[in-house]
C-alpha cells in the first residue's frame, strides 16, 4: 500500500531541495537512553501501526516519544534517515518506487540501499494494502465497470486522485499509459475522497486495498486486470542503531495481520473508535499470538481536551513569538540601517516579498534538509514570513519622515544615533507596529501548517482531524487559531492606543 | 550701526570668496560663488532673493550641514569645524518654515529636546522654556498638547522658543514666517523683535520676501542667482538701490 497523503508541491519541492544538493542530513549522534521515537505517516492505518508499535514498546519498557502523522513518505523517511525517527510502518511499494527507485528489486538490493542510510528493514506484518481504484457503485453499475480497463471508454467520468498518486510513476503517471486512459484526473486529499464519491462531487478515486471504507461506503472496486499495481506490503523501517530489545519488541508484529483485519481496524478507527483503544485491541491480540507481554500501556488515551487544548495553544504561541521578536529585531535593524539608500531599501523589501511567495508548505519541506524537522523548521519559516511586513512598513515609515524633519534634527545638533532614538524611530513606531502586527495574524494562520513537520501547535488536531476525516478534531485546532488570531489583533490595538498618541496612529492597516 | 563688512568686535559668520556647487546643477554646478559676507554680531541680517537663489545653500554653509567647494567660512570666531559638527551646531539656533515641530512629541518635549540633548537638568529647562514662551506671548496650558492642536502661528513661536533654547550666540532662521497668514505674522513679527531684543543673539534671517527684511533686518544682502547682488544697512540699500534688480524688489515690497 501506499498512502501518503501526499502533497503535490510538497514532494516537488522537497525533491528540488533533494535535487538542488541541500540534502544531507546530518546523523545525530545518539544516547544510549534517549526515547525510542515512533512516527506515522498522516492517514488512519499508518496511525493505528504507528500507535500500536508505541504501545508494544512501551509494554517491552522502553520510553517512546509520539510523532504519529509527521507527514508524507519524503518527510517520515528523512526523519527516519535523519535520525529524528527511530521507526515508522512504510511499504515495500513505496519504497521501491518512490524512496529508492530500484528497477529490479531484490531483497538484497533494497537492504543494502537501506543500509546506506542507516535504516534496516523488518519482515513484512502480512498485509497487502496496495492501490485500486474505487468507483462509486452506481456509477459502476450504470457504465458496466469491472475491471480498470473498462475506465478507458467513459472519458467523461471524473477521476481525482491523491496528489501522491497523481505523482507516483506506481501510481497515474503509469497507469495511464498502461491502460491508455483518457481522463484527465483533479487532485484530491485522500481523507475527503470518499466522502465526495458519496456525495456524487466525483465519481472515481485511487483507494487503498485495506482501506475501512471499501466497507463502510456503496463503492465498486475495479478489479486490476493488467496487473499493473505493484505489491505494497507493509514492514516497519527501523534505524539500525535502535536497540535489538527494541527492534525484537517491533518484529512481533511480523504476519500478525491480513489484509481483512487490517480493514476492519481501519473501519473502527473511521467509526469513532479512538486510535489508542484500536492500536490496543491490535496490540493484545499479538501478544496472545506471541510471546510477548503486551498491555494497553497507555494510560492517557483520551487527555483532557482542556489540557490538550491548552499545551496545542502554548506551543502555538511559542512558535509564533520565537520567530516574530526575532525578526522584527532583524528588520528594524535592516531599515534603519538601509533607509538612507533608496537603492538598498528598494532592494530589501523585493527580497522580503520574495520570501513570502513561497508556500509555506514547500519552504517548510525545503527546511527539512538543513534545520530536520520540529520547531526549528516551523520556527525559521515563520521568522522568514515576518520580516517582510515589518520590513516594508519600517522602511516606508522611516524613508517618508517629513524632509523638513530631518533637517531640523540635523541642525539641532542631534548625533546619527540621537537622530534614530528621537525622531526616526518613534516616528516609524506606529507603523512597524502595525507591520508587527500583521505578521502576527499572518504568524497565527501560517503556523498551523508547521504540524506538517512535527512542529505541533493548533495545526496538530487538524492535520489528525484532515487524515482521520474528524471534524471535530479540526475544528479543535481550527477554531482556537481563528480566536487566538482576532485576540492577537485585540491586543496589538490595545497597544497601538497606550502606546500612541491619536494622531499618530497607523490602525486600520 | 556697525557695517556689513564686519568692523568692530568682529563678524559672527564670515564668508571669503565662498562657492558651492552640487554635481549636475545650471551653471556648470555652481548654485554659490564668489561669495563675500560678514555678519554683525547682535544684529539681524536678512539675505533676501527669489526661489532658488541659492541662499538656503548659503545658510546650510553655516552650520556645516554642507562644506564650501571654494573659499572659507568662519563662523563664531572659528573656521566651520570637520569633527565634531554636533556640539557646533547646538551654537547655533535654527528655525525653519512651517514651524519642523516633532508630531510625536509635546509642545513641551518639543521645546526641550536641544536642552535634554546637551543634559541640562529638568528645573533649568522648565524655567529656560517657562521665559521663553512667556516672551513669545505663548499662554499658558500648552506644554502637555501635541503640535497639531495649536495653531499655525503658535506652532511658528514654539519653534523659535526651540531654537532659542540652549541660548545660542547665533540663530539661522530658513523662511520662518512664510507660511503665516498676514495677520497673525504681524503678531509674530513683534513677539520675534521681543524674543530678540531679550536673547540678543546675531541673527541670519533667510526670506524671499522683502517686506518682511525691511521690517526685521538691521541689515539686507540682495542675493541674485547664485551671488550677492547688493549688502549694506537696510535703510542705505532702500535709499540707493544699485541695481534695477535691487530697485524691482524694492518696488514690489513698497
Amino acid at each position: 500500500m501506499k498512502p501518503t497523503v501526499g502533497r503535490r508541491a510538497l514532494a516537488a519541492l522537497a525533491g528540488l531541495a533533494v535535487a538542488a544538493g541541500l540534502a544531507g542530513p546530518v546523523a545525530q549522534a545518539e544516547t544510549g537512553a534517549r526515547p525510542i521515537v515512533v512516527a506515522s505517516k498522516n492517514f488512519t492505518e499508518s496511525y493505528i501501526l504507528g500507535e500500536a508499535l508505541a504501545q508494544l514498546l512501551a509494554s517491552a519498557g522502553f520510553e517512546v516519544e509520539h510523532k504519529l502523522g509527521l507527514g508524507g513518505t519524503k518527510i517520515c523517511y528523512d526523519a527516519l534517515a535523519a535520525g529524528e525517527v527511530d521507526v515508522y510502518v512504510e511499504y515495500t511499494g513505496t519504497i521501491i518506487g518512490s524512496i529508492k527507485t530500484i528497477d529490479n528489486p531484490t531483497r538484497d538490493r533494497l537492504t543494502v540501499a537501506l543500509a546506506r542510510d542507516g535504516v534496516e528493514m523488518l519482515p513484512p506484518l502480512g498485509f497487502n494494502n496496495t492501490y485500486a481504484i474505487a468507483v462509486a457503485a452506481p456509477v459502476a453499475a450504470a457504465h458496466g465497470l469491472a475491471r480498470v480497463s473498462d475506465l478507458a471508454a467513459w472519458p467523461d467520468l471524473r477521476l481525482a486522485f491523491s496528489h501522491e498518486f497523481i505523482e507516483r510513476r506506481d501510481g497515474w503517471p503509469g497507469l495511464k499509459p498502461r491502460y491508455g486512459l483518457p481522463q484527465t484526473p483533479t487532485g484530491i486529499e485522500h481523507a475527503l475522497a470518499y466522502q465526495a464519491i458519496v456525495d456524487g462531487a466525483i465519481d472515481a478515486t485511487d483507494a487503498y486495498s485495506t482501506d475501512g471504507e471499501l466497507a463502510r461506503y456503496p463503492l465498486t472496486v475495479l478489479e486490476d486486470d493488467l496487473g499493473f499495481f505493484p505489491a505494497y506490503l507493509a514492514v516497519p523501517l527501523v534505524r539500525a542503531d535502535v536497540p535489538v530489545a527494541a527492534r525484537a519488541a517491533i518484529a512481533q508484529i511480523a504476519g500478525t495481520l491480513d489484509a481483512t483485519e487490517m480493514r476492519s481496524l481501519n473501519a473502527a478507527a473511521i467509526g469513532g473508535e479512538s486510535i489508542e483503544s484500536v492500536a490496543a485491541r491490535y496490540v493484545a491480540q499479538v501478544a496472545q499470538t506471541g510471546a510477548g507481554t503486551a498491555a494497553p500501556a497507555r494510560t492517557a488515551v483520551r487527555d483532557d481536551a482542556w489540557r490538550r487544548l491548552a499545551a496545542n495553544t502554548g506551543r502555538h504561541l511559542e512558535l509564533v513569538a520565537w520567530a516574530i521578536f526575532p525578526a522584527t529585531l532583524a528588520a528594524v535593524l535592516v531599515a534603519v540601517a538601509i533607509f538612507r539608500i533608496p537603492f538598498l531599501s528598494r532592494a530589501a523589501v523585493y527580497v522580503a516579498g520574495l520570501l513570502q511567495t513561497i508556500p509555506s508548505i514547500a519552504l517548510l519541506a525545503l527546511l527539512i534538509p538543513l534545520t530536520g524537522i520540529g520547531v526549528l523548521p516551523a520556527v525559521v519559516a515563520l521568522f522568514l514570513y515576518a520580516l517582510l511586513p515589518v520590513l516594508r512598513n519600517a522602511v516606508t515609515a522611516l524613508t517618508g519622515i517629513d524632509p523638513t524633519l530631518r533637517r531640523v534634527a540635523v541642525a539641532m545638533g542631534l548625533t546619527p544615533a540621537q537622530q534614530l532614538r528621537h525622531v526616526f524611530v518613534p516616528l516609524a513606531m506606529p507603523s512597524i507596529l502595525a507591520g508587527v502586527r500583521t505578521a502576527a495574524v499572518i504568524g497565527i494562520g501560517t503556523a498551523t501548517l508547521a504540524a506538517f513537520i512535527g512542529a505541533g501547535g493548533l495545526g496538530d488536531p487538524i492535520v489528525t482531524g484532515l487524515a482521520l476525516n474528524d471534524t471535530g478534531l479540526i475544528l479543535e485546532g481550527a477554531i482556537p487559531a481563528a480566536v487566538l488570531a482576532v485576540v492577537t489583533e485585540l491586543a496589538f490595538e490595545l497597544v497601538e492606543r497606550v502606546s500612541t498618541p491619536g494622531h499618530l496612529r497607523a490602525s486600520g492597516r | 550701526m556697525d557695517d556689513v563688512s564686519g568692523q568692530g568686535p568682529g563678524p559672527v559668520v564670515a564668508f571669503d570668496s565662498v562657492g558651492k556647487r552640487f554635481p549636475g546643477a545650471a551653471n556648470g554646478g555652481w548654485v554659490l560663488r564668489g561669495v563675500d559676507l560678514a555678519l554683525p554680531p547682535e544684529r539681524t541680517t536678512a539675505i533676501v532673493g527669489p526661489s532658488g537663489c541659492g541662499k538656503t545653500t548659503l545658510l546650510q554653509l553655516v552650520n556645516a550641514v554642507h562644506r564650501p567647494d571654494e573659499g572659507r567660512v568662519r563662523v563664531l570666531g572659528e573656521d566651520v569645524p570637520t569633527a565634531g559638527v554636533e556640539r557646533f551646531r547646538r551654537r547655533i539656533g535654527y528655525a525653519v518654515q512651517g514651524a519642523g515641530l516633532f508630531p510625536h512629541l509635546t509642545i513641551a518635549e518639543n521645546a526641550d529636546l536641544p536642552a535634554r540633548i546637551a543634559r541640562w537638568d529638568a528645573a533649568a529647562t522648565r524655567a529656560r522654556r517657562q521665559e521663553l514662551f512667556e516672551l513669545a506671548g505663548l499662554p499658558d496650558g500648552l506644554e502637555d498638547r501635541y503640535p497639531h492642536q495649536l495653531s499655525g502661528g503658535q506652532q511658528h513661536r514654539v519653534g523659535l522658543c526651540r531654537a532659542l533654547m540652549l541660548r545660542p550666540p547665533l540663530l539661522l532662521l530658513d523662511e520662518p514666517f512664510s507660511a503665516i497668514d498676514p495677520v497673525t505674522r504681524s503678531d509674530i513679527y513683534e513677539q520675534f523683535e521681543r524674543l530678540r531684543e531679550h536673547e540678543r543673539a546675531s541673527i541670519l534671517l533667510v526670506t524671499h520676501d522683502m517686506r518682511e527684511a525691511l521690517r526685521l533686518a538691521d541689515h539686507l544682502v540682495v542675493m541674485g542667482d547664485g551671488g550677492i547682488v547688493q549688502a549694506g544697512a537696510t535703510g542705505e540699500v532702500a535709499a540707493a538701490p544699485a541695481t534695477d534688480f535691487v530697485r524691482k524688489m524694492l518696488t514690489v515690497a513698497a
